[in-house]
């Protein structure tokens, strides 16, 4: 582990803590996610570290609690997009003809209509809980996902040595797992760094506008809902996760750029 | 002596190099190398890829390419020591008194503008020549570069003329500025050998003509012998031997340049035909899918049991093609082929796993050939799970005996593909076709993309495992030296037709046809001369005719 630049240890520093943060949320808060514990908007003290919510309740509970939901959402839902979208677009990559054309135009179809609009319409006719929550985001997105994966697969799928394993007789699981995947990592896991922090983005303007996480659960998104008439008066209670969605997008990225580059080193991924 | 044209004293060339998990440091990569070059001469500048022999050339325009820097020693042009010089009067320097023709033509010219507006730019923008002057002088060099129809060809597009045509384009655009010395970096390596010749003609006709001064930088010993007057060796950035073209090709100093004059001298006796061919290629016509154009016509060649056929044509002559239909990726539209006795399915998916196995692939480029992110062992070891199933130590055996075949030994079974130099990955591919235990191996181009000494090493162990294993090898290629140092059988490819076919002898023994003897007298032959007799040959048979 050593020679990591050390922007990447920043990274890794600040995307540590609040993944930490997110696990050991119900340890490290000092009240309840929901318990009102003093006035409306109070300001920075001993025992409320960032002051009250818009009802009383403790900021600084809230902003982990509200971590932990933001970021399991979003990861889980990264997960869902990556796994659909890599997978779908291999398959179209290697698969060719019809298969491909197929599955690329009705992802085109998808991607046409903008994909809040389109969260929006379909999370007001279902019930809006966090594994939809999921499913709805993971899905959306994975349309981009498979753009990407089709297009780095595209190319990998007329080496020489995805050839060679043709010709060899190996079965579509392997040339996609053994012979493409491997080779296609280094730009998936640069863009799903990217695609997480699109997600927390997402989930909180979901929740901003009403329709992802309900109340009384906490996330970043609602919290500013929440808070935003604060504004008005003074009361930063709204800017704050705004500045914690700030800092985990850019560390996010400063690990994502140092896993792709120690990925695509000449030494086979080993570095 | 008068006082050379270039001065080069004691040139070192160093470079950042990145390695991964590792502080970036600076190496060295040319160590101190010098020579003198009068007016009118030519040097060549002769080594394998990796000698250093591009960065020199680079360098005596005081120039670096990406990350190289010059760090000492000095290079005198005309009396000035370039590298001491201001950028300004080294712009000046580039594109009129040295000019620079590379590899690759159609790389190099804009696609997005007409020939003669690029051969006459840096003459006109060094204010050597007005517009007009510069027109009339490319049309001269245009004629006397032999290109056809040299009043108008300028007005065509890089697109509209054939890749020997650019390169001697390109040679125009290079003597246009009037300049005292050209760079030539490999400027026939990319054509195919009938090419190559005009252009060299060409490229030596023009040298003499116009007076000018040259280094001419190839990795083949056979072309810089016949246009160059001195030559230097070098390997891994030093001088290995330095002197008249005479010497090095007759009588070499230096182990090394030795092997290099010596190179391809494996001597390989025809063997007789069997009466079983073990592949039957019977009237196969091909056209890829989506064009009205057959590839192949009417294709028929027959394999034996342990012996080569070479199948030896130019870039287009359908070799490579005749590769896939025989592989199953490209089904013929007519013909069929026989391959162990049985009728091979058209197509890949309709072949069984027994047919896949028992006809074995290697590739020309090995670096795009083998999954980078595989080790050597998975490389190798997969045809043995796959077609006999073996696992564990079993698996790792046979590895390390295959290994051992193709002399790398056990050590190389963890490194990855980018761990190993040129020659070890084509060993690997090797290996991985002959895990399969093939009837046989069809091999496109395999040496083309190396050093000649490596390639030497590679031909070499497969006429040695050809022995062992009794494998028979289709060997696609278009270098004649390697058709004469492996095959049994010869099939001469022209426009998707064999033009002639029949055992070695026979078919390089005249009386040859048209197309076989263009092919056969143009290949470079090591000796001084050769590049003269061949004109006054053809110049005889133009005025005969």
């Amino acid at each position: 582990m050593k020679n990591i630049p050390i922007s990447a240890m920043i990274g890794l520093f600040f995307t540590a803590l609040y993944f930490l943060m997110a696990i050991f949320a119900p340890l490290l808060a000092p009240y309840g996610m929901a318990e009102i514990v003093g006035d409306v908007w109070e300001p920075r003290s001993a025992e409320h570290l960032l002051g009250t919510d818009n009802i009383g309740r403790d900021l600084l509970s809230r902003m982990i609690y509200g971590g932990r939901t933001t970021i399991f959402i979003a990861t889980a839902a990264t997960v869902l997009s990556f796994v659909t979208g890599s997978v779908l677009g291999f398959f179209a990559a290697v698969a060719g003809g019809w298969v491909d054309q197929v599955l690329s135009r009705f992802v085109d179809l998808i991607m046409s209509i903008p994909t809040l609009i389109f969260a929006l319409v379909v999370l007001s006719v279902m019930p809006v809980t966090v594994p939809v929550l999921i499913v709805v985001m993971g899905l959306l997105d994975s349309t981009r996902v498979y753009r990407l994966a089709r297009a780095v697969a595209v190319d990998i799928e007329v080496m020489d040595y995805v050839e060679a394993a043709r010709l060899r007789g190996e079965k579509m699981k392997w040339i996609i797992f053994r012979e493409i995947l491997p080779n296609a990592l280094s730009p998936l896991v640069a863009e799903m760094g990217l695609r997480f922090i699109f997600m927390v983005l997402f989930v909180s303007t979901l929740s901003f506008l009403g329709l992802g996480v309900q109340p009384p659960e906490a996330d970043w998104g609602g919290i500013v809902k929440e808070n935003k008439d604060g504004i008005v008066y003074g009361i930063p209670a709204a800017l704050l996760p705004a500045f914690a969605i700030a800092t985990l997008a850019i560390s996010v990225n400063l690990v994502a750029d140092w896993v792709l580059n120690r990925t695509t080193s000449l030494k086979g991924g080993r570095g | 002596m008068s006082e050379p044209l270039v001065k080069v004293r004691n040139l070192k060339i160093g470079a950042t190099v990145y390695p991964p998990g590792e502080k970036p440091h600076d190496i060295e990569i040319v160590h101190g190398v010098s020579f003198d070059l009068q007016p009118g001469k030519v040097l060549g500048l002769i080594g394998e890829s990796g000698a250093g022999k591009s960065t020199i050339g680079l360098a005596s325009m005081a120039y670096g390419r990406g990350g190289v820097k010059i760090t000492g020693g000095e290079v005198w042009i005309n009396g000035r020591d370039v590298l001491k010089s201001k950028l300004r009067d080294v712009r000046r320097l580039r594109g009129g008194e040295v000019t620079y023709v590379s590899q690759s033509a159609a790389a190099s010219f804009n696609p997005a503008k007409k020939i003669m507006e690029q051969v006459i730019e840096a003459a006109v923008e060094q204010g050597k020549f007005s517009k007009k002057e510069a027109e009339a002088r490319a049309r001269t060099l245009f004629a006397k570069l032999g290109l056809p129809d040299p009043d108008n060809i300028g007005d065509r597009y890089p697109h509209q003329v054939s890749g020997g045509q650019l390169q001697r384009c390109m040679t125009a655009l290079a003597l246009c500025p009037e300049p005292d010395l050209v760079v030539f970096d490999e400027p026939t390596t990319a054509l195919d050998v009938t090419t190559q010749i005009e252009v060299l003609m060409a490229i030596k006709e023009a040298i003499r003509d116009t007076g000018v001064a040259a280094l001419y930088i190839t990795h083949d010993l056979a072309v810089v012998a016949q246009v160059s007057d001195d030559i230097m060796v070098l390997r891994h950035g030093n001088t290995v031997e330095y002197g008249p073209v005479d010497q090095i090709i007759n009588n070499p100093q230096e182990e090394y340049t030795q092997a290099l004059v010596s190179v391809r001298s494996i001597e390989h006796d025809e063997k007789a035909p069997t009466p079983e061919p073990v592949l039957s290629v019977r009237n196969i016509t091909a056209r890829y899918k989506g064009t009205k154009f057959d590839v192949l016509h009417n294709v028929n060649v027959d394999l034996h049991p342990g012996q080569t056929l070479a199948v030896v044509g130019e870039s287009g002559s359908g070799k490579s093609t005749l590769a896939r239909v025989i592989t199953g990726l490209l089904p013929p539209r007519e013909g069929e082929i026989e391959f162990a006795g049985r009728t091979l399915s058209p197509d890949l998916a309709g072949r069984s796993r027994e047919d896949l196995r028992e006809l074995q692939m290697i590739y020309q480029m090995a670096d795009v050939a083998m999954n980078p992110r595989q080790t050597v062992g998975t490389i190798i070891g997969r045809p043995l799970e796959f077609y006999f199933g073996m696992r564990g130590a079993e698996k790792r055996k046979r590895i390390i005996e295959l290994l051992d075949e193709i002399e790398l030994g056990e050590s190389f079974i963890d490194r990855y593909p980018a761990e190993l130099s040129g020659g070890q990955k084509q060993r690997v591919c090797i290996a991985r076709a002959l895990a399969a235990k093939p009837k046989m191996i069809i091999c496109d181009e395999v040496t083309s993309a190396l050093d000649p000494l490596v390639a030497d090493g590679i031909l070499k162990l497969l006429l040695e495992l050809q022995k062992i294993e009794n494998v028979a090898y289709l060997f696609i290629t278009h270098d004649l030296a390697t058709v004469r140092a492996i095959s049994d059988n010869i099939a001469v490819m022209y426009q998707g037709k064999v033009q002639r076919y029949g055992g070695k002898t026979e078919v390089l023994s005249p009386p040859f046809d048209d197309y076989t003897d263009l092919l056969l007298s143009s290949v470079p032959e090591m000796r001084l001369g050769w590049l003269e007799e061949v004109i006054a040959n053809r110049k005889m048979e133009s005025a005969g005719n």
